[in-house]
């Protein structure tokens, strides 16, 4: 089969490799018709994740058609079924799947004696996300292997394109998460720093849980585009100061909510001295992560707020403002995605027709040209918010 | 040794998994193959001017600049992490400064009473073309991963709310609840609305 490999810093290639096989009872094999590249692939690209191998298979945003099932998922599963796959591999029995944090499934990471060491406890099993997840191959390929397959699958009805239900996998839970963490209340005025896809299912989110004013914090026109075609209010952090205008905007009291939906890789530039600083320190591998929004948010947040983070981070962070967050009295909520918590309620808005997910999609592709979509979207390149690939 | 044995055999792939039977065209460009070269020859020249900068100095007959070739050995590998990192240009800009730099510093090695002066003048070449390799990388990866190549598109007509976004707001709330476990909003409210009126 055809899948897109990491080969190392910056080197993804569209390689024939041998397919995937039944390897357990409550396996699934599926073929691929949708998957797409995930922001939190770039750190994968980068090479800003530890633990990734050459040869592996990247991707963990797809869905398909169920064309073999182990005997040990046949009670959930069928030949012909359609499925998204959610990012989070589940055993849905461990205690941690009883009490719905899926990310944080006890059984489903098999590389648990590597994760334990490097964050104290394992977490759950990603599809294409290193070795520190498991070290799964991802579904940027024809086929995926699907492990714990009983468990690990979004059910979808015919009749709805793909378009529409891919991205239950991750960015849709992963933005309603982002909001659901902030327990919005009508009065709330809710920032969100980042209108890549992940900002911009967080942007509609906070609008369906009813957010008065929802401001949207990016540099790019086309994603701010975007976000003001959801009814966000919106900051060029290049050309006006966050913190004056969001003081601005909310009477000098500062927003009640804040999501981070950025990560790791806060953009650089020279009008803010602390990311230049961070991305030396991140070269020199003194520092894993580009907290910049992190250290905003913190500071311009209502005390008594809440800081959400769904932008992924990987490691240490330096010169956080813990001072000013403990004093503030911020609560902080952050997680990956619990995907299977929240699909039931979003595959019911997507077929009420109260979302449509879709319209983050910006370019489409062949699976071949997979290797150069990751340099066009890295790149920011033709206007690229969100890339889907039909193998 | 048993923890690290054991460490780097839970990083292996695992036997089961897809095995590569062909490989594909890279995302690599020839211009990043280019810098990533640029990057590792810096590495390889600075660790030399670091550990013998007397060879480099009698060779080019610059005796008593020993401690300037070093403090040029860092300045490569400084510019080299840049270059090898997904920020090349900066990294390749620095080289090309740095090229500069050389120029200036060997040009006195090409007088005539030098006698390695021709060494001089093969190391003089030597860098005028490394310069050229090193603007023809800067111009090449600065082409190929400029953000304003492509269209330039605005998708305002794009709200993702097939009901309006004005009917849209709220509407998730008459059928979701915020699990308890998510609960951050436990200020008093109907206090805190009664004081605001």
């Amino acid at each position: 089969m055809r899948a897109l490999v990491w080969h190392g810093k910056e080197d993804i290639r569209c390689d024939t490799v041998s397919d995937p096989e039944i390897e357990d009872a409550r396996d699934a094999i599926i073929k691929v018709t949708s998957c797409a590249i995930c922001g939190s692939d770039l750190h994968l690209f980068h090479n800003l994740v530890p633990a990734m191998l050459p040869g592996d298979i990247m991707g963990h945003e797809s869905m398909g058609e169920v064309v073999e099932v182990g005997s040990g998922a046949r009670h959930t599963l069928k030949k012909g079924d359609r499925v998204v796959i959610p990012f989070t591999i589940t055993c849905g029995e461990c205690e941690q799947c009883r009490r719905q944090n899926f990310s944080v499934c006890e059984r489903s990471n098999r590389k648990k004696f590597l994760a334990d060491k490097v964050f104290g406890h394992a977490t759950a099993g990603l599809f294409g996300y290193s070795h520190l997840t498991g070290g799964y191959p991802g579904g940027q390929a024809e086929y995926l292997r699907v492990p714990f397959a009983d468990s690990t699958h979004v059910k979808v009805p015919d009749g709805i394109p793909d378009d529409k239900l891919l991205f239950l996998s991750d960015i849709l839970p992963t933005g309603w998460q982002a909001a659901v963490q902030c327990d919005i209340q009508p009065r709330d005025t809710v920032a969100i720093w980042g209108c890549g896809p992940v900002g911009q299912m967080a942007i509609r989110s906070a609008i369906l849980l009813g957010a008065e004013q929802v401001v949207a914090i990016d540099c790019l026109p086309e994603r701010l585009s975007m976000a003001e075609a959801a009814g966000a209010t919106t900051i060029d952090f290049l050309n006006e100061s966050v913190i004056e205008r969001l003081n601005e905007i909310t009477g000098g009291k500062g927003p009640e909510k804040c999501i981070d939906a950025i990560g790791t890789e806060s953009h650089v530039t020279l009008s803010q001295p602390d990311t230049v600083l961070d991305r030396a320190k991140q070269m020199m591998l003194l520092e894993n992560d580009r907290p910049h929004a992190l250290r905003e948010m913190i500071y311009v947040c209502r005390p008594a707020g809440v800081i959400s983070i769904v932008g992924v981070y990987t490691g240490l962070v330096d010169k956080l403002p813990m001072g000013m967050a403990m004093n503030k009295g911020l609560t902080f909520r952050m997680a990956q995605t619990h995907v299977a918590r929240w699909t039931d309620d979003l595959l019911r808005l997507i077929e009420d027709d109260e979302i449509d997910p879709s319209f983050v999609i910006t370019h489409k592709a062949d699976l071949a040209d997979g290797p150069e979509m990751y340099r066009t979207f890295r790149d920011k390149q033709d206007s690229c918010i969100k890339v889907v690939l039909n193998p | 040794m048993n923890a690290l044995a054991n460490l780097s055999s839970h990083i292996a792939r695992s036997p089961g998994d897809p095995k590569i039977v062909r490989s594909g065209p890279s995302s690599l460009s020839g211009a990043d193959r280019l810098a990533r070269a640029l990057g590792w020859f810096s590495i390889g020249l600075g660790i030399v001017e670091v550990i013998a900068p007397g060879a480099i100095t009698r060779t080019l007959g610059l005796q008593g600049k020993e401690s300037l070739v070093r403090a040029y050995g860092v300045r490569e590998i400084a510019s080299a992490i840049p270059t090898l990192s997904f920020d090349k240009q900066v990294g390749l800009v620095s080289r090309v400064a740095g090229d500069l730099l050389d120029v200036a510093t060997l040009a006195p090695a090409l007088r005539p009473e030098n006698p390695k002066r021709d060494n001089a003048a093969i190391a003089m070449a030597l860098i005028a073309g490394i310069t050229l390799l090193d603007i023809a990388a800067v111009t090449a990866v600065s082409a190929t991963h400029s953000a304003g190549k492509g269209r330039r598109r605005d998708y305002s007509d794009r709200s993702g709310f097939p009901k309006g976004k004005e009917a849209s707001r709220g509407l998730a709330r008459e059928s979701f609840q915020t699990p308890r476990d998510m609960r951050a909003d436990l200020a008093p409210r109907p206090r805190l609305e009664a004081i605001e009126g």
